[in-house]
Parts: C-alpha cells; structure tokens; sequence
C-alpha cells in the first residue's frame, strides 16, 4: 500500500492470531481444571486472574488496541476500566464491611 | 490553493468511499472506531451494574449461590466458551483477509463466524431447556431445589448447606429448606439476566455479520476501505470478553470435590 502513505493501519500476521487462539483456548480448559482444585479463598482469585489476562489479549490483539494510532481509544478504555473498578470496588467493600462476622 | 488543499481534493475524487466531511481516509476510519469505542465504554457501564449487583449477592449468599453453580455443566460451559473464542479468531481472520484484499477468504471466515456465534445461541440455548426440565426457572410456580430431579441439597450440598445439623428439628430443617429455595432463585434470577443480555447482544452481533457477510461478498470490502467489517468485529470480541468473565463467574463459583 505504497501509493497510500496516509494509510497507517497495522497488518497482524496470521501466526499471531493463531498464537493468541491458542493460549485463549488453553486458558479456558485451564480454568476450568483449576477450580476443582482445592485452592481454598484462592479459587476466585485465580479464576478471574485468567479471565482478566483472557479479556487483555482480546482487547490487544484481536481488538488491535495495541497497535492504533488513535490515543483517544486508550483514554476511552481506561477510563471506562477505571469507572467501572470503581463501581466495583467501592460497592464490594462497603458491603464486605456491613456483613463482616 | 495550496498543496494540501489540492491533495485533499484529489483525494475525494479518488475515494468514493470518503465522505466529504472528513479531511482523510484516516480520519474518518478512526472517527468510526472510535464510535464504536464510545458505545462499548457504554456497554462496560451497561454490564458493570448487573455484574455488581451479581458479585454482592454471591457474597452475601455464598453457599446458596455455589451449590445452584455447580448445577450448571462445567463442560458445555467450557465447551461454548472455546466456541465464542474461535469466533473471535474467525473475526480477526475476516478483517486481515480484508486487509489483504482477499474476498473469498473475508467470505469465508465470515461465514465461519456466523456458524460459531448460531452454534453458541444453539448450546445456550440447550442448558436454558435443562434449566425448565430440572425446575430450576425462578419466575415458575413449579421453581424447586430441595424436592424433585432438580434437588440441590443431595450428597455434599447438604453438609455445605448446613442441613445435617438441622436433622433432628423439623420447624428449622423447613425454614433452611425455604430460605435455600429464595436464596438459589436469586442466583438464577441473576443466571438467566446475565447470559440473557449476553445471548441478546450475540443476536444483534449475528444480524450485523450477516449484513456484513453480504457487503463482503459483493466485494464492499478493499484493503483501503473496511471499517464497517473492522468496527463490527469490535462489538463482537467485546461481546466474547463479557462471556470470558461470565463463565467463571456463573459456572466456576466451588467446583472444588467434596467442598
């Protein structure tokens, strides 16, 4: 795409989507196994440690965040991740504190 | 006229696909993503709520909550799990086909895409059918976990639900009884609004491909020019990214043997 210099748009290769396939697929049946193991508090920890990982790659790659040239796409993601850790963690600790013992 | 003046104009005669109110290609292909953007900031908002409201209640009602998990099949959820996944790839196949300048190719992954995302509603779809047959629907005057083939309190549940101890006093083995009923009809209320809204938005994400499908075949798409495919893949993969939480929030709550 010589003729078009304006035209920044970044081609992933094939063997990377397959990679990223992979390790998607690998984190699925890994977090399906580990839950039955006994990791005590740690279960739910774990479980969305991967699904977060997961969504990242998703968002990196397949969502092509990692390569746009467009810096309003991040600030429009970490803002709305950041909205939402806040809904989140502010509701989940005061309830946590209300129901404590 | 000065020179980007000029090269801009040649630029709109070259490109039927600019629209006049953008300067560039660039421009109006990231004004169109980042569209896209704003709406999925909307949708985390969207989610986020009913996620909440989820998280506190399986806090609160952590046994309930767990036993009526572990009624859902861990492996169809695994299963459709790496169904939406290869979806997902299927999708970015499309948009590098399309990159490529590959019509057939777009074609045909679109069409891949499409099997994958009916497969999901298809299996969905099953384990919300085995939800009626086991009595587990929480609006239906039949809703029963402690009686029937839907029974949740059999075996380990019963020690895990604190029902051993309470054996030997009818009036408190009922009221336990009737609180469990209350408290799993709260988690499958939550069940079928979370995958319900998700199954939603894997409809709409259906009837965009398919039009998308269409504009690839009739060559719509060009290595210039593919942001309609490019922005709908991105409402698709958010839609696998709220599934990635659904599952192991929904099916994964205590798996754990004899927990």
């Amino acid at each position: 795409m010589g003729d078009h210099a304006e035209h920044s748009e970044h081609i992933v290769s094939a063997g990377l989507y397959w990679l990223i396939w992979a390790i998607l697929i690998i984190c699925t049946v890994l977090t399906a196994w580990i839950a039955t193991v006994d990791l005590g508090k740690f279960n739910t920890v774990v479980a969305l440690a991967i699904a977060t990982f997961k969504a990242s790659i998703v968002a990196l790659i397949f969502m092509h965040v990692k390569y746009t040239s467009e810096k309003m796409t991040k600030a429009i993601l970490i803002s709305a991740v950041f909205w939402l850790l806040l809904l989140l963690v502010l509701s989940l600790t005061d309830y946590a504190s209300r129901f404590a013992g | 006229m000065n020179d980007s003046a000029v090269a801009e104009h040649t630029e709109h005669e070259n490109r039927p696909e600019l629209r006049h109110h953008f300067a560039d290609v660039e421009q109006q292909r990231n004004a169109a993503s980042l569209g896209m953007w704003w709406f999925l900031g909307t949708e985390i908002m969207f989610f986020g709520g009913m996620f909440c409201g989820y998280l506190i209640y399986r806090r609160v009602y952590f046994p309930e909550f767990a036993v009526a998990s572990r009624s859902l099949s861990l492996w169809i959820g695994t299963f459709n799990t790496t169904v939406l996944i290869c979806s997902s790839l299927t999708v970015v196949m499309a948009v590098r086909a399309a990159q490529l300048g590959k019509r057939m190719l777009q074609v045909k992954m679109l069409l891949l895409t499409l099997l994958f995302g009916l497969a999901f509603l298809g299996i969905k779809g099953y384990e919300w059918r085995e939800k009626y047959v086991e009595h587990h629907i929480p609006t239906f005057a039949d809703y029963n976990v402690i009686r029937g083939e839907g029974s949740l309190i059999k075996g380990d549940n019963a020690k895990f639900l604190g029902l051993d101890k309470l054996q030997g006093d009818p009036v408190k083995l009922r009221e336990r009884e009737a609180e469990i009923q209350q408290r799993t009809k709260i988690f499958y209320s939550l069940y079928f609004a979370l995958t319900g809204m998700h199954a939603l938005h894997m409809v709409v994400g259906v009837g965009i491909f398919t039009v998308i499908t269409i504009m690839a075949w009739r060559g719509k798409f060009t290595p210039e020019y593919h942001t309609p495919l490019e922005i709908a893949g991105l409402y698709w993969h958010f839609v696998d990214i709220v599934w990635i939480y659904l599952f192991p929030l929904l099916y994964l709550i205590d798996r754990r043997p004899g927990a």
